[in-house]
């Protein structure tokens, strides 16, 4: 009685999910409720889950709950701590979870809401979740082991040092994307600038009362944080009303860029414990907060969806990035579907908490499930706005012209309905001067949950909630580039302290402000560009960071994939064969058609050809000819570098072929670098909750 | 119920670090008081440092 009746459970949430989901795909009306997509994401998730991750979890990986983990055999107190299942989770989830699921879907909802979901729910599944949780098995099997180190020791030096540089350049890309972000949301907005520019004395204070005042008394001093951000909410306001202070805070592009630049170079110099430990604090709980906040709204309030489920832009000519549906959803939507990102954490940082291998379905399959539901609730903010809005904030200047009148007159032409007096007055609740050619993804996300959070919580606070919602994104995506001009700067260190063993030292001055300085260029110059380009910028980095992120997806399936046919389960091989080849059709596609395409809005090549010739034919306005050869500099440097990424995808893919081939005709290999089985003492006495 | 909420209260405090200290202390009365050339436990503050620090030299965040 009692099994039946679990399974009539699961035949209810299989025929629930089913019906949301045909509710999503079929409707063609006017708008649908955001209540179905989170009902379509549950089920899924909890099918997913309950099924498919339980069966990957006992017949491919065979974890075994007796067996010592890392945590527990190299326990020092430090680093290698066994640690409660939920924090463990909750230390992942946050360290993978950053503004990516975010951005992604915003943009992405330009060719409608359905592709996007759909890849979101699907490819989270069957690719995203299922390649964290091989990682972090593989990984605490063999002494919480980086996935640079696991590709060296088991396919060879090649995936090590293609990881390796794979990482290196992500960081730069995904650093100056985020960046742009961060400029565009602060661009002629004295609110944001100054609720931004608060956040760095705030998250100093923090640091200090935690370091020095209470020493580790990290709660207190978070509370006390998240209170400080919440009124510079508030005094942000209090600054965009006083006519002298206001002009502080109201810059161009440029000048913020620049400020960005020193800001990071000068985050990644300072102590870890001033600046980025407290800021990282921070971010996670606001973040948390946030994103329950968003669910509890969503779930109260019901929104309409209004986006149409497709719209005309799959045929590549949609106005926020140029390209088709294929390869260009699957490339936009990384974080939050599969993300090689993940990878990182889930081998070396995860596996030295993990107590037990049976929580490994949970914290690698499990977290992603919730960062791909952070997703869905990203593509439904977004969605909810009217089109016509959709895309006067996000559709850039060089797209749609600068001029209000003009932009509007472009996007009635698609057959959206918008109107100037409806951007103003929306600009106006929100606290802005104009919302036109936000690009971005922040500002259009930030309307959404001001709507969302103004018809739950009352509307007349809405430029407090837009306000709010622009601090949230932006405080974690300054941690994000703190962090990773930080993991940059390391990385540095250690490829040159191969060739000169003092640049090696992380805490010799020298080294550290020239590797610094070194890493803040490299994403200084990308931003930069993207600042001065008409265009806005993201239209070309996103797409990048999109490639180079799948790329390393690649990488990290390449080689769970090598060592799953080395431990002679080739049989199962297929678990992450099939994301492997998914996204190697993805990424080599778009690839190729950002090098080849003759498409100006998608070849890089055929964008710099066209500009060249208009240069030279003096077809240029004088503002467009100035920066014209620093465009077309990089749109060259932007192809080469996408070439670069997918030689040394194939590179790694021909060598894991190499060793899977190599293993099926029975020659000799590197030997596995997994451990050897230790009984765990933890499995009885510890107290599980 | 209280019973639950210092449950979610401990998990809370282990999340964030806050009794990093704590756990620290009991691992060191375990494992290293017994022997007799022992270092001493480090103050809460020195404690800190070095977590903090140690904490922050891996990848720690990501897109």
């Amino acid at each position: 009685m009692h099994k039946n009746f679990k399974i009539m459970i699961w035949i209810a949430i299989a025929m629930l999910g089913a019906t949301a989901i045909s509710a999503i795909a079929l409707n063609r009306g006017e708008s649908i409720s955001a209540l179905w997509f989170i009902a379509a994401a549950a089920c899924v998730y909890a099918i997913a889950y309950r099924f498919y991750a339980a069966w990957i979890a006992a017949k491919v990986l065979m974890v075994d709950e007796t067996r010592a983990t890392p945590a527990e055999r190299l326990e020092n107190g430090s680093d290698f701590i066994p640690t409660n299942k939920w924090v463990v989770f909750g230390h992942h989830f946050a360290a993978i979870a950053g503004p990516g699921p975010l951005i992604g879907p915003t943009l992405a909802a330009q060719f409608g809401y359905l592709p996007g979901t759909l890849w979101i729910l699907i490819g989270a599944v069957l690719g995203g979740a299922v390649q964290d949780m091989v990682i972090l098995f593989i990984s605490t099997r063999r002494n919480a082991r980086s996935l640079g180190q696991m590709a060296r020791d088991e396919i060879g030096p090649i995936g090590g040092v293609a990881a390796l540089i794979g990482t290196f350049l992500i960081m730069i890309i995904l650093i100056a994307v985020l960046g742009l972000v961060v400029v565009n949301a602060m661009k002629h907005s004295p609110w944001a600038t100054s609720t931004v520019a608060a956040t760095i004395p705030i998250a100093m204070l923090v640091g200090f009362y935690m370091r020095n005042f209470r020493p580790g008394r990290v709660l207190e001093a978070t509370l006390l944080g998240v209170v400080l951000l919440l009124l510079a909410v508030v005094g942000g306001g209090w600054i965009d009303h006083n006519e002298s202070l206001r002009t502080l805070f109201d810059h161009d592009g440029l000048p913020l860029a620049g400020s960005i630049i020193v800001y990071g170079f000068a985050a990644a110099v300072m102590p870890v414990w001033l600046l980025l430990a407290p800021r990282d604090y921070l971010s996670t709980f606001v973040k948390l907060g946030t994103v329950i906040l968003l669910a509890v709204a969503i779930v109260i309030l019901q929104p309409e969806v209004k986006m149409p489920a497709i719209t005309q832009f799959v045929d590549g000519t949609g106005p926020i990035f140029g390209g088709k549906l294929f390869p260009f959803v699957f490339i936009t939507i990384a974080c939050g579907a599969i993300s090689g990102f993940h990878a990182l954490i889930a081998s070396g940082t995860t596996p030295k908490l993990l107590t037990n291998e049976r929580d490994i379905r949970m914290i690698g399959y499990g977290a992603m499930l919730l960062e791909s539901f952070v997703a869905i609730m990203a593509m439904i903010a977004a969605t909810v706005l009217e089109p016509g809005v959709f895309f006067a904030i996000n559709s850039p200047a060089g797209v749609v012209g600068k001029e209000a009148v003009d932009a509007i007159a472009k996007i009635n032409s698609w057959g959206y309905a918008v109107t100037v007096e409806q951007m103003n007055q929306l600009a106006s609740d929100m606290g802005e001067s104009s919302l036109f050619a936000r690009t971005g993804g922040a500002p259009s996300l930030a309307v959404g949950m001001a709507s969302i959070f103004g018809s739950a919580f009352g509307k007349g606070m809405l430029a407090l909630w837009y306000h709010f919602a622009i601090m949230f994104e932006a405080i974690f995506i300054l941690t994000t580039l703190d962090a990773g001009t930080r993991v940059g700067r390391f990385m540095l260190q250690d490829m040159l302290g191969n060739v000169w063993p003092k640049m090696g030292q992380t805490s010799w001055m020298p080294s550290v402000i020239f590797t610094s300085g070194l890493v803040v260029a490299g994403w200084g110059y990308f931003l930069y560009i993207g600042v001065i380009d008409p265009n806005g910028g993201v239209n070309i980095l996103w797409p990048l960071f999109g490639i180079a992120n799948q790329m390393l997806a690649a990488i990290a399936l390449c080689v769970a994939t090598g060592i799953l046919v080395k431990s002679g389960k080739l049989k199962y091989a297929w678990v992450t064969g099939l994301p492997l080849v998914w996204l190697v059709i993805v990424t080599s596609t778009a690839a190729w058609q950002k090098i080849f395409s003759d498409d100006i809005r998608v070849g890089f090549f055929a964008a710099a050809n066209d500009l060249a010739t208009k240069l030279a034919a003096g077809v240029l306005p004088p503002d467009k000819a100035a920066v014209a050869p620093h465009l077309i500099f990089n749109q060259q440097l932007d192809a080469y570098l996408t070439m670069f990424f997918v030689v040394v995808l194939w590179i790694v893919i021909i060598d894991m072929v190499r060793v899977t081939t190599r293993y099926l005709s029975g020659k000799p290999l590197l030997p596995t670098s997994e451990a050897a089985h230790e009984p765990s003492r933890l499995v009885e006495n510890w107290v599980r909750d | 119920m209280l019973k639950k909420i210092i449950h979610l209260w401990h998990i809370l405090r282990q999340l964030t670090g806050d009794d990093a200290y704590d756990v620290y202390l009991k691992h060191h009365a375990e494992f290293h008081e017994s022997s007799v050339d022992a270092a001493p436990a480090l103050s809460r503050k020195e404690f800190f440092k070095l977590w903090q620090d140690n904490k922050w030299k891996g990848v720690k965040r990501c897109c």
